[in-house]
Protein backbone atom coordinates (compact mmCIF):
# COMPACT_ATOMS: atom_id res chain seq x y z
CA UNK A 1 0.00 0.00 0.00
CA UNK A 2 1.18 3.49 -0.75
CA UNK A 3 2.50 5.56 2.08
CA UNK A 4 -0.01 8.37 1.53
CA UNK A 5 -3.20 8.60 -0.49
CA UNK A 6 -4.99 11.67 -1.75
CA UNK A 7 -7.98 12.55 -3.90
CA UNK A 8 -6.36 14.30 -6.84
CA UNK A 9 -7.81 17.35 -8.55
CA UNK A 10 -5.57 17.91 -11.57
CA UNK A 11 -7.47 20.81 -13.14
CA UNK A 12 -7.92 21.54 -16.81
CA UNK A 13 -4.47 22.80 -17.55
CA UNK A 14 -2.74 19.69 -16.18
CA UNK A 15 -4.47 17.21 -18.44
CA UNK A 16 -2.65 15.35 -21.16
CA UNK A 17 -1.75 17.68 -24.01
CA UNK A 18 -2.90 20.77 -22.12
CA UNK A 19 -0.62 23.68 -21.33
CA UNK A 20 0.65 22.22 -18.05
CA UNK A 21 0.88 18.56 -19.06
CA UNK A 22 4.58 18.73 -18.17
CA UNK A 23 3.52 19.55 -14.63
CA UNK A 24 1.34 16.46 -14.51
CA UNK A 25 4.02 14.13 -15.87
CA UNK A 26 6.68 15.36 -13.46
CA UNK A 27 4.23 15.31 -10.53
CA UNK A 28 3.49 11.68 -11.24
CA UNK A 29 7.21 10.86 -11.32
CA UNK A 30 7.80 12.74 -8.08
CA UNK A 31 4.88 11.01 -6.37
CA UNK A 32 6.08 7.60 -7.45
CA UNK A 33 9.36 8.18 -5.68
CA UNK A 34 7.66 9.52 -2.55
CA UNK A 35 5.17 6.64 -2.58
CA UNK A 36 2.20 8.98 -2.88
CA UNK A 37 -0.92 7.57 -4.44
CA UNK A 38 -3.01 10.16 -6.26
CA UNK A 39 -6.44 9.01 -7.34
CA UNK A 40 -8.23 11.40 -9.68
CA UNK A 41 -11.61 12.54 -8.40
CA UNK A 42 -13.99 10.62 -10.65
CA UNK A 43 -15.42 12.78 -13.42
CA UNK A 44 -14.14 16.03 -11.88
CA UNK A 45 -15.08 19.35 -13.46
CA UNK A 46 -13.44 22.74 -13.86
CA UNK A 47 -13.41 24.95 -10.79
CA UNK A 48 -14.39 28.07 -12.73
CA UNK A 49 -11.07 29.78 -11.93
CA UNK A 50 -10.77 33.32 -10.67
CA UNK A 51 -11.79 34.90 -13.92
CA UNK A 52 -15.05 32.90 -13.92
CA UNK A 53 -16.55 35.49 -11.58
CA UNK A 54 -17.88 37.69 -14.33
CA UNK A 55 -20.35 35.39 -16.03
CA UNK A 56 -20.49 32.70 -13.38
CA UNK A 57 -21.70 34.40 -10.25
CA UNK A 58 -21.39 33.15 -6.72
CA UNK A 59 -23.61 30.13 -6.25
CA UNK A 60 -22.94 28.47 -9.62
CA UNK A 61 -19.21 28.76 -8.95
CA UNK A 62 -19.50 27.28 -5.48
CA UNK A 63 -21.87 24.59 -6.69
CA UNK A 64 -19.51 23.29 -9.38
CA UNK A 65 -16.73 23.11 -6.81
CA UNK A 66 -19.06 21.30 -4.44
CA UNK A 67 -19.75 18.77 -7.19
CA UNK A 68 -16.08 17.80 -7.03
CA UNK A 69 -16.22 17.61 -3.23
CA UNK A 70 -19.31 15.42 -3.38
CA UNK A 71 -17.60 13.08 -5.83
CA UNK A 72 -14.52 12.85 -3.62
CA UNK A 73 -16.59 12.35 -0.49
CA UNK A 74 -18.51 9.48 -2.07
CA UNK A 75 -15.75 7.73 -3.98
CA UNK A 76 -12.62 8.55 -2.01
CA UNK A 77 -13.89 8.93 1.56
CA UNK A 78 -11.51 10.30 4.14
CA UNK A 79 -8.88 11.45 1.64
CA UNK A 80 -7.73 15.06 1.49
CA UNK A 81 -8.27 16.72 -1.87
CA UNK A 82 -5.00 17.80 -3.46
CA UNK A 83 -4.66 20.29 -6.29
CA UNK A 84 -1.51 21.10 -8.21
CA UNK A 85 -2.79 24.27 -9.83
CA UNK A 86 -2.82 27.37 -7.64
CA UNK A 87 -6.00 28.67 -9.19
CA UNK A 88 -7.85 25.38 -8.79
CA UNK A 89 -6.68 25.17 -5.21
CA UNK A 90 -7.79 28.71 -4.54
CA UNK A 91 -11.29 28.38 -6.01
CA UNK A 92 -11.83 25.02 -4.40
CA UNK A 93 -10.56 26.05 -1.01
CA UNK A 94 -12.48 29.29 -1.09
CA UNK A 95 -15.64 27.36 -1.86
CA UNK A 96 -14.82 24.88 0.88
CA UNK A 97 -14.42 27.65 3.46
CA UNK A 98 -17.59 29.43 2.43
CA UNK A 99 -19.53 26.19 2.66
CA UNK A 100 -17.99 25.40 6.04
CA UNK A 101 -19.01 28.84 7.24
CA UNK A 102 -22.64 28.98 6.16
CA UNK A 103 -25.34 26.39 6.66
CA UNK A 104 -27.60 28.41 4.36
CA UNK A 105 -25.09 28.30 1.53
CA UNK A 106 -24.58 24.57 2.04
CA UNK A 107 -28.32 24.09 1.83
CA UNK A 108 -28.63 26.05 -1.41
CA UNK A 109 -25.62 24.26 -2.83
CA UNK A 110 -27.15 20.90 -2.06
CA UNK A 111 -30.36 22.01 -3.69
CA UNK A 112 -28.31 22.59 -6.85
CA UNK A 113 -26.37 19.33 -6.49
CA UNK A 114 -29.61 17.40 -6.12
CA UNK A 115 -30.36 18.29 -9.72
CA UNK A 116 -27.66 15.76 -10.61
CA UNK A 117 -28.52 13.34 -7.82
CA UNK A 118 -25.51 14.38 -5.73
CA UNK A 119 -25.10 15.45 -2.14
CA UNK A 120 -22.24 17.01 -0.18
CA UNK A 121 -22.13 16.51 3.59
CA UNK A 122 -19.33 19.01 4.16
CA UNK A 123 -15.93 18.68 5.69
CA UNK A 124 -13.75 18.49 2.59
CA UNK A 125 -10.12 19.42 3.15
CA UNK A 126 -8.62 21.06 0.07
CA UNK A 127 -4.82 21.32 -0.10
CA UNK A 128 -2.12 22.33 -2.52
CA UNK A 129 0.52 19.76 -3.45
CA UNK A 130 3.20 21.98 -1.93
CA UNK A 131 1.39 21.89 1.42
CA UNK A 132 1.31 18.12 1.25
CA UNK A 133 5.02 17.95 0.54
CA UNK A 134 6.03 20.35 3.28
CA UNK A 135 3.52 19.38 5.95
CA UNK A 136 3.16 15.64 5.42
CA UNK A 137 6.72 14.87 4.35
CA UNK A 138 8.86 17.76 5.55
CA UNK A 139 12.13 18.94 4.03
CA UNK A 140 13.98 15.96 5.48
CA UNK A 141 11.40 13.61 4.08
CA UNK A 142 11.82 15.25 0.67
CA UNK A 143 15.58 14.96 0.88
CA UNK A 144 15.66 11.29 1.84
CA UNK A 145 15.07 9.73 -1.60
CA UNK A 146 17.55 12.05 -3.39
CA UNK A 147 19.95 10.40 -5.81
CA UNK A 148 21.57 13.50 -7.29
CA UNK A 149 22.27 16.99 -6.12
CA UNK A 150 21.24 19.94 -8.25
CA UNK A 151 24.86 21.03 -7.83
CA UNK A 152 24.45 24.66 -7.03
CA UNK A 153 22.14 25.48 -9.93
CA UNK A 154 21.18 29.13 -9.45
CA UNK A 155 17.42 29.21 -9.17
CA UNK A 156 15.02 32.10 -8.64
CA UNK A 157 11.94 30.92 -6.75
CA UNK A 158 8.90 32.60 -8.23
CA UNK A 159 5.98 31.94 -5.90
CA UNK A 160 3.52 34.25 -7.69
CA UNK A 161 0.24 35.20 -6.09
CA UNK A 162 -2.29 32.53 -5.78
CA UNK A 163 -0.17 29.85 -4.13
CA UNK A 164 0.69 32.58 -1.66
CA UNK A 165 -2.43 34.65 -1.19
CA UNK A 166 -4.91 34.71 0.37
CA UNK A 167 -4.27 31.32 1.97
CA UNK A 168 -0.59 30.61 1.54
CA UNK A 169 1.38 27.90 3.22
CA UNK A 170 1.05 27.72 7.00
CA UNK A 171 3.77 29.58 8.87
CA UNK A 172 4.96 31.52 5.80
CA UNK A 173 4.62 35.29 5.32
CA UNK A 174 2.74 36.78 2.37
CA UNK A 175 5.50 39.24 1.58
CA UNK A 176 8.43 36.84 1.66
CA UNK A 177 7.52 33.16 1.72
CA UNK A 178 10.61 30.97 2.01
CA UNK A 179 9.36 27.48 1.20
CA UNK A 180 10.29 27.42 -2.46
CA UNK A 181 13.83 28.57 -1.64
CA UNK A 182 14.04 25.95 1.06
CA UNK A 183 12.94 23.26 -1.37
CA UNK A 184 15.60 24.35 -3.85
CA UNK A 185 18.25 24.22 -1.15
CA UNK A 186 17.04 20.84 0.06
CA UNK A 187 17.73 19.55 -3.44
CA UNK A 188 21.24 21.00 -3.51
CA UNK A 189 20.48 24.03 -5.66
CA UNK A 190 21.38 27.62 -4.86
CA UNK A 191 18.25 29.59 -3.98
CA UNK A 192 18.46 33.26 -4.93
CA UNK A 193 16.67 34.37 -1.81
CA UNK A 194 17.15 38.06 -2.60
CA UNK A 195 15.06 37.75 -5.78
CA UNK A 196 12.60 40.57 -5.22
CA UNK A 197 9.89 39.61 -7.74
CA UNK A 198 9.08 36.47 -5.78
CA UNK A 199 5.44 37.31 -5.13
CA UNK A 200 4.74 39.79 -7.93
CA UNK A 201 1.59 39.18 -9.89
CA UNK A 202 2.22 38.22 -13.52
CA UNK A 203 -1.13 39.61 -14.62
CA UNK A 204 -3.03 36.33 -14.56
CA UNK A 205 -5.84 36.07 -17.06
CA UNK A 206 -5.06 39.60 -18.24
CA UNK A 207 -2.16 38.06 -20.16
CA UNK A 208 -4.88 37.30 -22.68
CA UNK A 209 -7.14 40.28 -22.46
CA UNK A 210 -4.66 43.08 -21.64
CA UNK A 211 -1.34 41.83 -23.04
CA UNK A 212 0.63 45.09 -22.66
CA UNK A 213 -0.22 45.42 -19.01
CA UNK A 214 0.60 41.88 -18.11
CA UNK A 215 3.74 41.77 -20.24
CA UNK A 216 5.09 44.65 -18.21
CA UNK A 217 4.69 42.51 -15.10
CA UNK A 218 6.33 39.54 -16.76
CA UNK A 219 9.21 41.64 -17.95
CA UNK A 220 9.99 42.70 -14.37
CA UNK A 221 9.76 39.12 -13.15
CA UNK A 222 12.21 37.81 -15.74
CA UNK A 223 14.54 40.78 -15.68
CA UNK A 224 15.04 40.58 -11.94
CA UNK A 225 15.86 36.88 -12.22
CA UNK A 226 18.62 37.80 -14.68
CA UNK A 227 19.84 40.55 -12.38
CA UNK A 228 20.34 38.04 -9.61
CA UNK A 229 22.26 35.68 -11.86
CA UNK A 230 19.52 33.06 -12.13
CA UNK A 231 19.96 30.13 -14.48
CA UNK A 232 16.30 29.29 -14.26
CA UNK A 233 13.06 30.21 -12.53
CA UNK A 234 11.08 27.66 -10.54
CA UNK A 235 7.37 28.00 -9.78
CA UNK A 236 4.58 26.05 -8.07
CA UNK A 237 1.79 27.30 -10.35
CA UNK A 238 0.90 26.25 -13.92
CA UNK A 239 -0.47 29.65 -14.82
CA UNK A 240 2.61 31.47 -13.58
CA UNK A 241 4.74 28.95 -15.43
CA UNK A 242 2.88 29.41 -18.68
CA UNK A 243 2.67 33.19 -18.48
CA UNK A 244 6.29 33.74 -17.54
CA UNK A 245 7.69 31.24 -20.04
CA UNK A 246 5.41 31.68 -23.01
CA UNK A 247 5.47 35.46 -23.36
CA UNK A 248 9.24 35.95 -23.21
CA UNK A 249 9.50 35.65 -26.99
CA UNK A 250 6.72 38.22 -27.43
CA UNK A 251 8.48 40.64 -25.12
CA UNK A 252 11.75 40.09 -26.97
CA UNK A 253 10.05 40.84 -30.26
CA UNK A 254 8.35 44.00 -29.03
CA UNK A 255 10.99 45.40 -26.75
CA UNK A 256 14.24 44.07 -28.11
CA UNK A 257 15.14 42.15 -24.96
CA UNK A 258 16.97 38.84 -25.22
CA UNK A 259 15.05 36.83 -22.64
CA UNK A 260 15.59 33.11 -22.72
CA UNK A 261 15.01 32.11 -19.14
CA UNK A 262 13.79 28.56 -18.49
CA UNK A 263 10.80 28.34 -16.14
CA UNK A 264 10.33 24.95 -14.49
CA UNK A 265 8.15 23.39 -11.81
CA UNK A 266 9.38 22.27 -8.39
CA UNK A 267 8.17 18.79 -9.38
CA UNK A 268 10.59 18.81 -12.31
CA UNK A 269 13.50 19.74 -10.04
CA UNK A 270 12.50 17.00 -7.63
CA UNK A 271 12.11 14.37 -10.32
CA UNK A 272 15.62 15.08 -11.57
CA UNK A 273 17.07 15.08 -8.04
CA UNK A 274 15.35 11.74 -7.46
CA UNK A 275 17.27 10.29 -10.38
CA UNK A 276 14.53 10.60 -13.01
CA UNK A 277 15.34 11.11 -16.70
CA UNK A 278 14.59 14.27 -18.66
CA UNK A 279 11.57 12.42 -19.95
CA UNK A 280 10.32 11.52 -16.44
CA UNK A 281 10.62 15.21 -15.60
CA UNK A 282 8.89 16.17 -18.88
CA UNK A 283 11.73 18.54 -19.68
CA UNK A 284 10.83 18.00 -23.32
CA UNK A 285 7.71 19.99 -22.51
CA UNK A 286 9.53 23.28 -22.04
CA UNK A 287 9.31 26.03 -24.64
CA UNK A 288 12.59 27.42 -23.36
CA UNK A 289 14.71 24.39 -22.68
CA UNK A 290 16.22 24.00 -19.24
CA UNK A 291 19.52 22.73 -20.56
CA UNK A 292 21.38 22.77 -17.28
CA UNK A 293 18.71 20.63 -15.68
CA UNK A 294 18.64 18.30 -18.67
CA UNK A 295 22.37 17.85 -18.26
CA UNK A 296 22.03 16.80 -14.64
CA UNK A 297 19.18 14.46 -15.58
CA UNK A 298 21.39 12.87 -18.22
CA UNK A 299 24.24 12.12 -15.84
CA UNK B 1 -28.90 45.93 -22.33
CA UNK B 2 -31.58 43.30 -22.87
CA UNK B 3 -35.21 43.82 -21.87
CA UNK B 4 -34.76 41.49 -18.92
CA UNK B 5 -31.67 43.30 -17.73
CA UNK B 6 -33.44 46.59 -18.09
CA UNK B 7 -36.34 45.36 -15.97
CA UNK B 8 -34.01 43.98 -13.30
CA UNK B 9 -32.09 47.23 -13.27
CA UNK B 10 -35.26 49.32 -12.96
CA UNK B 11 -36.49 47.09 -10.16
CA UNK B 12 -33.20 47.49 -8.27
CA UNK B 13 -33.28 51.27 -8.69
CA UNK B 14 -36.85 51.39 -7.41
CA UNK B 15 -36.26 49.08 -4.51
CA UNK B 16 -33.10 50.71 -3.18
CA UNK B 17 -33.99 54.25 -4.08
CA UNK B 18 -31.09 56.49 -3.08
CA UNK B 19 -29.40 53.80 -1.08
CA UNK B 20 -26.80 52.19 -3.28
CA UNK B 21 -24.88 50.88 -0.26
CA UNK B 22 -27.93 48.84 0.76
CA UNK B 23 -28.25 47.52 -2.78
CA UNK B 24 -24.62 46.44 -2.78
CA UNK B 25 -25.00 44.83 0.63
CA UNK B 26 -27.98 42.84 -0.53
CA UNK B 27 -26.96 41.86 -4.04
CA UNK B 28 -23.18 41.85 -4.36
CA UNK B 29 -21.01 38.98 -3.20
CA UNK B 30 -19.53 39.95 0.20
CA UNK B 31 -21.08 43.40 -0.26
CA UNK B 32 -22.02 43.58 3.41
CA UNK B 33 -18.34 44.22 4.18
CA UNK B 34 -18.07 47.45 2.17
CA UNK B 35 -19.11 49.60 5.12
CA UNK B 36 -16.09 48.35 7.08
CA UNK B 37 -13.67 50.26 4.83
CA UNK B 38 -11.84 53.05 6.65
CA UNK B 39 -10.34 54.63 3.51
CA UNK B 40 -6.74 54.05 4.54
CA UNK B 41 -5.56 53.57 0.95
CA UNK B 42 -3.45 50.48 1.51
CA UNK B 43 -5.33 48.56 -1.20
CA UNK B 44 -4.81 51.31 -3.75
CA UNK B 45 -1.07 51.20 -3.14
CA UNK B 46 -0.93 47.40 -3.33
CA UNK B 47 -2.51 46.84 -6.67
CA UNK B 48 -0.14 45.63 -9.41
CA UNK B 49 -2.21 47.26 -12.11
CA UNK B 50 -3.20 50.18 -9.96
CA UNK B 51 -1.98 52.79 -12.40
CA UNK B 52 -3.87 51.18 -15.26
CA UNK B 53 -7.29 51.96 -13.88
CA UNK B 54 -9.31 54.88 -12.78
CA UNK B 55 -10.89 53.58 -9.58
CA UNK B 56 -8.92 51.71 -6.95
CA UNK B 57 -10.91 49.54 -4.52
CA UNK B 58 -10.61 52.40 -2.03
CA UNK B 59 -12.25 54.79 -4.50
CA UNK B 60 -14.91 52.29 -5.48
CA UNK B 61 -15.89 51.75 -1.85
CA UNK B 62 -16.05 55.48 -1.26
CA UNK B 63 -18.21 55.92 -4.35
CA UNK B 64 -20.57 53.19 -3.16
CA UNK B 65 -21.14 55.03 0.09
CA UNK B 66 -21.62 58.26 -1.81
CA UNK B 67 -24.35 56.57 -3.83
CA UNK B 68 -22.61 56.90 -7.19
CA UNK B 69 -24.43 53.97 -8.69
CA UNK B 70 -23.95 54.65 -12.39
CA UNK B 71 -20.25 55.46 -12.02
CA UNK B 72 -19.50 52.35 -9.98
CA UNK B 73 -21.47 49.90 -12.10
CA UNK B 74 -20.17 51.49 -15.28
CA UNK B 75 -16.53 51.48 -14.18
CA UNK B 76 -14.09 49.21 -15.98
CA UNK B 77 -11.84 49.07 -12.92
CA UNK B 78 -13.30 45.89 -11.47
CA UNK B 79 -12.34 44.11 -14.67
CA UNK B 80 -8.71 45.08 -14.27
CA UNK B 81 -8.43 43.00 -11.13
CA UNK B 82 -6.05 40.09 -11.71
CA UNK B 83 -7.16 38.31 -8.54
CA UNK B 84 -3.72 38.62 -7.02
CA UNK B 85 -5.13 39.07 -3.48
CA UNK B 86 -2.43 41.54 -2.57
CA UNK B 87 -4.90 44.13 -1.34
CA UNK B 88 -6.93 41.58 0.53
CA UNK B 89 -4.14 40.19 2.69
CA UNK B 90 -2.99 43.70 3.56
CA UNK B 91 -6.30 45.42 4.34
CA UNK B 92 -6.28 46.40 8.02
CA UNK B 93 -10.06 46.01 8.22
CA UNK B 94 -9.97 42.59 6.58
CA UNK B 95 -12.33 43.39 3.76
CA UNK B 96 -12.51 40.56 1.22
CA UNK B 97 -11.64 43.16 -1.40
CA UNK B 98 -10.95 40.79 -4.29
CA UNK B 99 -14.31 39.07 -3.84
CA UNK B 100 -16.14 42.37 -3.61
CA UNK B 101 -14.46 43.55 -6.82
CA UNK B 102 -15.49 40.30 -8.54
CA UNK B 103 -18.97 40.59 -7.07
CA UNK B 104 -19.38 44.14 -8.36
CA UNK B 105 -18.14 43.11 -11.79
CA UNK B 106 -20.62 40.26 -11.87
CA UNK B 107 -23.49 42.49 -10.73
CA UNK B 108 -22.71 45.18 -13.28
CA UNK B 109 -22.32 42.54 -15.97
CA UNK B 110 -25.62 40.88 -15.10
CA UNK B 111 -27.48 44.16 -15.15
CA UNK B 112 -25.95 45.04 -18.48
CA UNK B 113 -24.30 48.16 -17.08
CA UNK B 114 -20.66 47.07 -17.39
CA UNK B 115 -18.64 48.78 -20.13
CA UNK B 116 -19.20 47.27 -23.55
CA UNK B 117 -16.23 45.66 -25.26
CA UNK B 118 -14.14 45.68 -22.08
CA UNK B 119 -11.59 43.01 -23.06
CA UNK B 120 -11.38 41.24 -19.70
CA UNK B 121 -15.15 41.22 -19.39
CA UNK B 122 -15.37 39.54 -22.77
CA UNK B 123 -12.58 37.12 -22.01
CA UNK B 124 -14.06 36.21 -18.63
CA UNK B 125 -17.39 35.49 -20.29
CA UNK B 126 -15.71 33.39 -22.95
CA UNK B 127 -13.79 31.54 -20.29
CA UNK B 128 -16.82 30.65 -18.22
CA UNK B 129 -18.80 29.58 -21.27
CA UNK B 130 -15.92 27.48 -22.49
CA UNK B 131 -15.51 25.79 -19.11
CA UNK B 132 -19.23 25.22 -18.71
CA UNK B 133 -19.84 23.79 -22.13
CA UNK B 134 -17.97 20.56 -21.55
CA UNK B 135 -17.17 20.88 -17.87
CA UNK B 136 -13.50 21.47 -18.49
CA UNK B 137 -11.64 24.23 -20.26
CA UNK B 138 -10.79 23.61 -23.86
CA UNK B 139 -7.66 25.74 -24.13
CA UNK B 140 -7.48 25.64 -27.90
CA UNK B 141 -11.02 26.81 -28.48
CA UNK B 142 -10.64 29.41 -25.78
CA UNK B 143 -7.56 30.79 -27.49
CA UNK B 144 -9.09 30.76 -30.95
CA UNK B 145 -12.34 32.37 -29.83
CA UNK B 146 -10.39 35.01 -27.98
CA UNK B 147 -8.33 35.98 -30.98
CA UNK B 148 -11.28 35.92 -33.32
CA UNK B 149 -13.57 37.90 -31.07
CA UNK B 150 -13.09 41.01 -33.16
CA UNK B 151 -13.84 39.25 -36.44
CA UNK B 152 -11.91 37.23 -38.93
CA UNK B 153 -9.36 39.73 -40.18
CA UNK B 154 -8.18 41.13 -36.89
CA UNK B 155 -8.26 37.60 -35.48
CA UNK B 156 -5.92 36.32 -38.13
CA UNK B 157 -3.61 39.22 -37.51
CA UNK B 158 -3.54 38.71 -33.77
CA UNK B 159 -3.26 34.96 -34.01
CA UNK B 160 -0.40 35.31 -36.49
CA UNK B 161 1.35 37.49 -33.99
CA UNK B 162 1.06 34.74 -31.45
CA UNK B 163 1.68 31.96 -33.93
CA UNK B 164 5.14 31.06 -32.77
CA UNK B 165 3.80 30.57 -29.28
CA UNK B 166 1.04 28.23 -30.35
CA UNK B 167 3.42 26.32 -32.55
CA UNK B 168 5.88 25.97 -29.71
CA UNK B 169 3.21 24.66 -27.36
CA UNK B 170 2.12 22.21 -30.02
CA UNK B 171 5.65 20.90 -30.45
CA UNK B 172 6.07 20.67 -26.70
CA UNK B 173 2.86 18.58 -26.61
CA UNK B 174 1.14 21.22 -24.54
CA UNK B 175 -1.65 22.05 -26.95
CA UNK B 176 -3.93 19.49 -28.49
CA UNK B 177 -5.01 20.29 -32.04
CA UNK B 178 -7.77 17.69 -31.75
CA UNK B 179 -9.49 19.83 -29.14
CA UNK B 180 -11.15 21.70 -31.95
CA UNK B 181 -13.35 18.62 -32.32
CA UNK B 182 -14.18 18.35 -28.65
CA UNK B 183 -11.40 17.33 -26.35
CA UNK B 184 -11.55 16.97 -22.61
CA UNK B 185 -14.89 16.96 -20.87
CA UNK B 186 -17.04 15.79 -18.02
CA UNK B 187 -18.91 12.54 -18.58
CA UNK B 188 -22.05 13.43 -16.68
CA UNK B 189 -22.48 16.62 -18.64
CA UNK B 190 -26.24 16.58 -18.18
CA UNK B 191 -25.92 16.49 -14.41
CA UNK B 192 -23.23 19.17 -14.49
CA UNK B 193 -25.41 21.51 -16.51
CA UNK B 194 -28.42 20.77 -14.29
CA UNK B 195 -26.41 21.82 -11.22
CA UNK B 196 -25.41 25.11 -12.80
CA UNK B 197 -28.92 25.84 -14.02
CA UNK B 198 -30.36 25.18 -10.58
CA UNK B 199 -27.69 27.26 -8.83
CA UNK B 200 -28.28 30.11 -11.22
CA UNK B 201 -32.00 29.92 -10.69
CA UNK B 202 -31.59 30.16 -6.91
CA UNK B 203 -29.13 33.03 -7.16
CA UNK B 204 -31.18 34.95 -9.71
CA UNK B 205 -34.20 34.72 -7.48
CA UNK B 206 -32.27 35.99 -4.48
CA UNK B 207 -30.59 38.84 -6.30
CA UNK B 208 -33.63 39.99 -8.14
CA UNK B 209 -32.47 39.14 -11.67
CA UNK B 210 -35.75 37.32 -12.19
CA UNK B 211 -39.11 38.33 -10.86
S1 LIG C 1 -8.24 26.90 -12.35
FE1 LIG C 1 -7.90 26.61 -14.42
S2 LIG C 1 -6.95 24.70 -14.56
FE2 LIG C 1 -7.87 24.82 -12.62
S3 LIG C 1 -9.78 23.73 -12.94
FE3 LIG C 1 -10.07 25.88 -13.10
S4 LIG C 1 -9.89 26.34 -15.23
FE4 LIG C 1 -9.14 24.39 -14.88
S1 LIG D 1 1.44 34.99 -10.57
FE1 LIG D 1 0.08 35.17 -12.24
S2 LIG D 1 -0.52 33.11 -12.80
FE2 LIG D 1 0.43 33.03 -10.84
S3 LIG D 1 -1.24 33.11 -9.50
FE3 LIG D 1 -0.60 35.22 -9.80
S4 LIG D 1 -1.78 35.99 -11.45
FE4 LIG D 1 -2.00 33.82 -11.40
S1 LIG E 1 -7.13 48.66 2.50
FE1 LIG E 1 -9.13 48.08 3.29
S2 LIG E 1 -9.69 49.69 4.72
FE2 LIG E 1 -8.00 50.46 3.49
S3 LIG E 1 -8.99 51.59 1.84
FE3 LIG E 1 -8.63 49.54 1.11
S4 LIG E 1 -10.50 48.43 1.59
FE4 LIG E 1 -10.52 50.28 2.77
S1 LIG F 1 -6.77 41.51 -6.00
FE1 LIG F 1 -7.40 42.85 -7.65
S2 LIG F 1 -7.84 44.77 -6.69
FE2 LIG F 1 -6.66 43.60 -5.24
S3 LIG F 1 -4.56 44.23 -5.57
FE3 LIG F 1 -4.91 42.44 -6.82
S4 LIG F 1 -5.52 43.22 -8.80
FE4 LIG F 1 -5.72 44.88 -7.33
Amino acid sequence: MAKKEYAFYPGCSSQLKASASNYLVSTNSMCKTLDIKLTEIPDWNCCGASVGYCEGGELPRIAINARNFAQAETHLPGQDIVATCAACWLSARESQERLDGSAQLLKETNEALAAAGLHYNGGANVRHMVEVLIEDFGYDGLKAPMKKSLEGLKIAGYVGCQTNRPFGIDGESFENPMYLDKMVETLGGEALSKYEQKVTCCGGALAFSEPEKSQKQIRDIVESAYDHGAEMIVTPCPLCQANVEVYQSEINKKQGTKFNMPVVYYSQLMTVAYGGSAKDAALDGQLIRAEKLEKIAGK
Amino acid sequence: MTINQNAANQAAVERYRNNFLKEVEANVEEGHMVKMCMQCGVCAGSCPLGNAWEHSPQKIFMMIRAGKRAEVLGSDSMFMCTSCYNCMVRCPRQLPITHIMHGLANYAHRLGLAPKGQPTRDFATLFWNNAIKRGRVNELMLTLRHYFRGGLVSGIKEAMGMQSIGLGLLLAKRLNPMEIFGGHGVKDLKGFHAIIAKAKEIEDRKKGFTA
